[in-house]
C-alpha cells in the first residue's frame, strides 16, 4: 500500500490490520471504518484529513485507545491491543499517549499548572517532581509566567501550548491532535503547528486530524479518508 | 507511599470542595442537622437515663421493698376528725415475711421516728431509723469513720446511734465526735459511727436512706419512742400506730426477685384487711426505665435515620449534578489515562469529605445543644464517646453509600462523548 508497509515491522509503532468501526445509529449500520490495513512508522508526522463523515475522528479514537473496533486487529508497539480491557488501554493512554483538542480541554477549575501536572498526578509522581517538571514544561512552551492561573484567563493560543505542555507532560511516544488549530486565528495556529512540527523533529510521532489542506500541509504524510476507507496517502515524511 | 497518596487525594478533595464553598455548605447542612440532632438526643437522653437508672441501682436490684402506706380509708377518715390510725406493717409482718421463703437472703425491718437532734449547741431535725445491722449490708454505704450497728447493740438494748455524713457535718460532728452523747427528743444516745450519705428519689420508691438519717437498734427504738406518732396540724392531733414503715428483702438471685415479691404480696394480703402496704420491687423499675430506654432509643434512631437519610440523598442530588456538570473534565481524566476506579475514588472522596465535615460541623452542634440545655434548663446531659463516634461513623457510611452512585457514573461517562461535550 505505501512505503511503510515494506519497510518491516520494527519501525511501525502503529499498525491496523483490516480494521472495522461499525456503529449502530438507530436501525441503520453506519461503516466508520470499512477495513482498513495500513501502519505509520515511529517518529513520523501524520495528518488524517477528509469531509465530515469519512471517519477520521473514529480513526482517531481507534488509534488513541478511547474506542475499540468492532473487527480487525490493532498492533501498538507490537502488541496487539484490540483485546485490551478499560484498565489496560487507560494504562497505555497514560504512558505512551498525549492527546490536543480543538478546544483545548483544560480543566477551567485548575491552573495551569495543575492542568500540566495531570497527567503525573495519573502517573503517581509526587508533588515536588510534577511542580518541577510542569515549571520546565511551561517554560518549553512559553508559558512559565501563567503557572499560577486559571485557563480562563488565558488567550486561545496560550490554552492550546497549555494542552501541549499537558501532553508532553508524561514523555509521550505519540502525540494525537484533534484539529489542533480549529479555534485559534491563522496566526495562532501557526504558531501551535510550529510547535508541533518542532516536537516532530525530536522524535515524537503526531498523529493530527484536520480538514484544511494549508494545516495538513505541515504534516510529512497526508492520509485522505472517505467513507470509511484510504482514499490516498500523500507525501513522503 | 500508599498513605501519602490517600492523604493527597483527600486534600485534592477537600480543594476541589472549596472552590464551590456555598454549595459544599448548603449540600452538607442536611448532614450537619442530621448528625446534630443525634448528638444533642442522644446525650439528652443518655443523661436522663443515667439519672434514673443510678437512683434505682442504689435501692439494690436484688431487694424488695415493702413500705407502709396509709390506705385510703384512714387518709379521708383522719382529715375529717381527731383519729387514731392503725396501719402498716408490723413486727409480726417482718418475721413472717423473713421466715416464710427460702429464697431470702436477708431481711431489715425499719421503722421511722422524726425527732430533733441536739449534739452539743447544734440541732437538726432528723430523720431516726430504727434498724437492724443487716440494713447496713442490704444498702451498703462506706464508713466513714467508728462502726455500724451491731447484734450486740440490739441484744443489750444499747442507745447507740449512726449518723450519716451529711447530718454530721450539719451537726458539726466529725470523727472526734465519736463515742459523745447525742440527744434524740429527749434521750441520750452514744454516737458510734458516720456513714455516707446518699440521697434521691427513684419513681415512688423512696431510698431506704437520707441525708439526715441516724441509725439506732429497733428495739431501742420501740423502747424509748414507742409505736405511736403524734402530728399536731392547724389545730387537729393526728394519730398514727405504725410498728414498721419498711421491711427490705434481699433475695440470692435476680431470678428469684419477681416470684418472692409475687409471694410477700400475696402473703401480706391474707393478713392485712385493709390495703396499707406497698410492694415495690427496684429491679421491675430498672427493667421498665430500660425498656423505656430501648423505645426511646428506637425513636430516636429513626428520627436519626430518617434525617441522615433526607441529608444524604441532599449529597446525592448534588453530587450528580455535579458529575453531570464535569462530565468534560471526567472525559479530560479518562483520556490521559485515568481508569475508572480512579475516577470513583476521586468522586467518593468528594462526597465522603463533604458528608465528614458535615458530621464533624454537626458534632460541633451536637455538643453545644446539651451544654446549653444543661446551663439553661439545668437538666442533665451525658455526652458519651458513643454518642459522638456513632454519629461520625454514620456520617461516613452515607458518604460511601449516596457518593457510589454518582461516582460509577462519573466513572462510566464515555471519554469520547464527554470531549466533544462543549
Amino acid at each position: 500500500m505505501s512505503a511503510e508497509a515494506e519497510s518491516g515491522c520494527d519501525g511501525k509503532i502503529v499498525q491496523l490490520e483490516d480494521a472495522r468501526k461499525i456503529y449502530q445509529m438507530g436501525n441503520q449500520a453506519v461503516n466508520a471504518l470499512a477495513g482498513i490495513t495500513l501502519s505509520f512508522a515511529r517518529g513520523s508526522f501524520w495528518a488524517i484529513m477528509g469531509p465530515s463523515g469519512s471517519g477520521k475522528s473514529t480513526m482517531m479514537n481507534v488509534l488513541g485507545c478511547l474506542d475499540h473496533l468492532t473487527s480487525g486487529r490493532y498492533v501498538l508497539e507490537g502488541q496487539d491491543v484490540s483485546t485490551l480491557d478499560d484498565d489496560s488501554l487507560s494504562e497505555l493512554r497514560l504512558r505512551l499517549f498525549g492527546f490536543i483538542f480543538q478546544s483545548f480541554n483544560l480543566i477551567p477549575q485548575l491552573t495551569v499548572q495543575r492542568n500540566i501536572e495531570l497527567p503525573l498526578y495519573y502517573l503517581g509522581w509526587d508533588a515536588h517532581h510534577s511542580a518541577a517538571r510542569a515549571k520546565e514544561l511551561a517554560e518549553k512552551v512559553g508559558l512559565e509566567e501563567r503557572l499560577n492561573h486559571h485557563p480562563t484567563e488565558l488567550s486561545g493560543g496560550q490554552m492550546q501550548r497549555v494542552a501541549i505542555a499537558r501532553a508532553l507532560a508524561n514523555e509521550p511516544e505519540i502525540i494525537f491532535a484533534d484539529e489542533p488549530t480549529g479555534n485559534l486565528d491563522t496566526a495562532t495556529g501557526e504558531q501551535i503547528l510550529r510547535l508541533l512540527v518542532e516536537l516532530n523533529e525530536q522524535g515524537k510521532t503526531i498523529i493530527m486530524v484536520t480538514h484544511e489542506s494549508y494545516i495538513a500541509a505541515h504534516a510529512g504524510r497526508r492520509l485522505h479518508m472517505l467513507d470509511g476507507l484510504v482514499e490516498r496517502i500523500e507525501g513522503d515524511g | 507511599m500508599h498513605q501519602i497518596k490517600i492523604v493527597r487525594n483527600i486534600l485534592l478533595g477537600i480543594e476541589n470542595l472549596l472552590l464551590h464553598k456555598l454549595r459544599s455548605l448548603l449540600t452538607t447542612l442536611g448532614i450537619v442537622f442530621g448528625v446534630g440532632s443525634v448528638v444533642a438526643m442522644l446525650s439528652v437522653g443518655e443523661g436522663a437515663s443515667k439519672e434514673a437508672m443510678d437512683q434505682i441501682r442504689k435501692l439494690g436490684s436484688n431487694n424488695i421493698i415493702v413500705s407502709a402506706i396509709k390506705s385510703i380509708d384512714d387518709e379521708a377518715a383522719s382529715t375529717t376528725h381527731s383519729h387514731m390510725s392503725i396501719y402498716g406493717l408490723t413486727y409480726e409482718d417482718h418475721v413472717r415475711v423473713a421466715e416464710s421463703f427460702d429464697t431470702i437472703r436477708q431481711t431489715a425491718p425499719v421503722k421511722l421516728v422524726r425527732k430533733e437532734g441536739r449534739l452539743r449547741e447544734r440541732a437538726l431535725e432528723l430523720r431516726i431509723v430504727g434498724t437492724t445491722p443487716e440494713w447496713f449490708e442490704l444498702v451498703r454505704r462506706p464508713v466513714l469513720a467508728g462502726r455500724v450497728l451491731l447484734e450486740s447493740d440490739e441484744e443489750d438494748q444499747l442507745a447507740v446511734a449512726v449518723l450519716t455524713e451529711f447530718g454530721a457535718r450539719r451537726l458539726l460532728a466529725a470523727e472526734s465526735t465519736i463515742g459523745q452523747s447525742l440527744r434524740l427528743g429527749s434521750d441520750y444516745f452514744e454516737v458510734v459511727g458516720i456513714v455516707k450519705s446518699e440521697s434521691g428519689q427513684a419513681g415512688n420508691i423512696q431510698i431506704p436512706d437520707e441525708q439526715i438519717d441516724a441509725y439506732i437498734p429497733i428495739g431501742v427504738a420501740r423502747k424509748y419512742f414507742g409505736d405511736i406518732t403524734t402530728r399536731r396540724t392547724a389545730g387537729t392531733r393526728e394519730r398514727e400506730m405504725v410498728d414498721l414503715h419498711q421491711i427490705i428483702v434481699q433475695v440470692g438471685s435476680i431470678d428469684d426477685v419477681e416470684p418472692t415479691a409475687a409471694g410477700i404480696e400475696n402473703m401480706l394480703g391474707n393478713f392485712h384487711k385493709k390495703k396499707d402496704y406497698l410492694v415495690s420491687v427496684p429491679l421491675a423499675l430498672l427493667r421498665q426505665a430500660e425498656a423505656t430506654k430501648r423505645t426511646f432509643n428506637i425513636v430516636l434512631g429513626s428520627i436519626a435515620g430518617i434525617s441522615l437519610l433526607v441529608g444524604g440523598i441532599g449529597i446525592m442530588n448534588i453530587m450528580l449534578a455535579s458529575v453531570t456538570e464535569r462530565t468534560q473534565e471526567i472525559g479530560i481524566r479518562r483520556a490521559i489515562g485515568a481508569k475508572r476506579r480512579q475516577i470513583i475514588g476521586q468522586f467518593l472522596i468528594e462526597t465522603v469529605v463533604l458528608s465528614i465535615i458535615g458530621g464533624l460541623i454537626g458534632i460541633g452542634l451536637g455538643v453545644l445543644v446539651p451544654f446549653m440545655i444543661t446551663y439553661f434548663a439545668g437538666m442533665a446531659t451525658v455526652i458519651t464517646v458513643g454518642s459522638i463516634v456513632l454519629p461520625l461513623v454514620i456520617s461516613f457510611g452515607v458518604g460511601i453509600i449516596f457518593g457510589l452512585y454518582p461516582a460509577v457514573r462519573a466513572a462510566n461517562v464515555d471519554p469520547i462523548v464527554a470531549l466533544r461535550h462543549e
